[in-house]
């Protein structure tokens, strides 16, 4: 059972490896937790939470949710040298975090009442058991010169992937130490243990720069796929056991 | 002397490991130009001399300028062994295999593996980074993942898909 819908500005699809039901009902009420999530943190929502906090909202009123992301948005930015940064132009923005953290949060809703399944949202991915074929999940890593073309084939299972990139809504991730845009690399795949892990690295560590893959190195539960703007890979000692 | 020798140690494991993540062969290529520098030149003093920016510049580590893209392609082809460092616990040697002008592998010809530290230490040095050209794969996927996709932007892509679906 799988389904697409256009929530948070983005096309989210859950795949639910039964034919149950219940698999769509569980579908729907997924879709349903990511637009209670959209309505909480999108900055393009003028009655959003964060954007009442950038108009000035007491700390006292924020939400056990937005509390939560806050607190894990400092602390992503201390673990990454100051490299994830929420605070653009003095507003507030976490929605480097909060995608790979709403997967998370869905997915763990999920998991209670089936085994195999993933959650995509925008290119990010959580996934849980195995395919219909009893297999791990086979997941593609998009080509960023041509969106049309997959470069890598990953099989997971209880995982998470997660694509940093500036190809396709334009230049939008910055070095926040040097105020520059990213231009190098053009794309950076991370895996983790769940998508909140892959996601959070991948975003800053792809502000790194051509260094990041080398900090995803460093990090013992991260691999990485980094493509350069010459179309060359670099990818980290055991990304491979995870290539099919 | 002791602390002393932990301590060049660890500034060594440091420069081998930020030689081993930055790819840059010139730690492999420097022995021979130096033996024929100093082979060719008379004078001992300009090799010596010569040898000591070159070593600064390829241990210096500057975390923000980096460009390896600008060292693409310059490497030839083939199996470049590196020169046997000691290591205090034993010798470190490793290769790097060169193929297309990119490094595909670092090799490990020996490294100390006696000592429980140094096996330890060894382990946390040994990893590496290794590259390839991207290529299109054909494979039956079940979802892709990259940068997001805007709904603007997914839905262009679905109306295209849908014309071609029609013709």
């Amino acid at each position: 059972m799988k389904k697409t819908a256009l929530i948070m500005g983005m096309p989210i699809t859950v795949e639910i490896a039964s034919e149950l039901h219940e698999a769509l009902d569980a579908i729907d009420q997924t879709f349903i937790y990511f637009k209670e999530i959209d309505k909480r943190f999108s900055t393009y929502k003028k009655n959003s939470e964060i954007s009442k906090m950038n108009a000035g909202l007491d700390r006292l009123k924020w939400s056990k949710d937005m509390v939560e992301v806050m607190n894990l948005c400092q602390e992503t930015k201390t673990e990454t040298n100051g490299y994830f940064d929420i605070l653009h132009n003095n507003q507030l923005d976490p929605s480097g975090l909060v995608k790979g953290w709403a997967i998370y949060k869905a997915s763990k809703r999920l998991v209670s009442n089936f085994s195999n399944f993933y959650i995509e949202a925008g290119g990010d991915i959580q996934v849980f058991g195995y395919n219909n074929q009893n297999l791990p999940w086979n997941i593609g890593i998009r080509n960023p010169f041509n969106i049309d073309e997959i470069v890598k084939v990953v099989g997971l299972s209880n995982a998470g992937i997660a694509t940093s990139g500036n190809y396709i809504r334009g230049t939008h991730v910055y070095n926040p130490i040097t105020k520059k845009s990213i231009k190098n690399p053009v794309s950076l795949t991370v895996i983790g243990p769940d998508i909140y892990q892959a996601d959070r690295f991948a975003t800053a560590a792809y502000a790194m720069g051509l260094d990041g893959i080398k900090y995803i190195e460093g990090q013992p539960d991260l691999e990485g796929y980094m493509i350069d703007k010459n179309g060359l890979a670099t990818k980290t000692s055991n990304f491979e056991r995870y290539v099919i | 002397m002791k602390k002393f020798l932990v301590s060049f140690l660890v500034l060594g494991i440091f420069v081998l490991y930020s030689i081993l993540l930055r790819h840059k062969l010139p730690v492999f290529s420097k022995p021979s130009s130096l033996t024929s520098a100093s082979v060719s030149s008379k004078n001992q003093t300009t090799a010596t001399s010569s040898s000591i920016p070159s070593n600064s510049s390829t241990t210096s580590s500057s975390p923000v300028a980096s460009s390896p893209p600008k060292s693409l392609g310059q490497y030839k082809d083939g199996t470049f062994n590196g020169s046997v460092a000691n290591a205090y616990w034993g010798n470190v040697q490793v290769a790097a295999v060169v193929s297309g002008g990119k490094i595909t592998h670092v090799k490990v010809l020996q490294y100390p593996n006696s000592h429980p530290a140094s096996v330890y230490i060894n382990q946390q040095v040994m990893p590496y980074l290794q590259q390839e050209t991207i290529k299109s794969q054909n494979a039956n996927i079940q979802v892709i993942s990259g940068a997001t996709f805007s709904s603007e932007a997914f839905i262009q892509s679905l109306s295209s898909a849908l014309k071609h679906a029609k013709a």
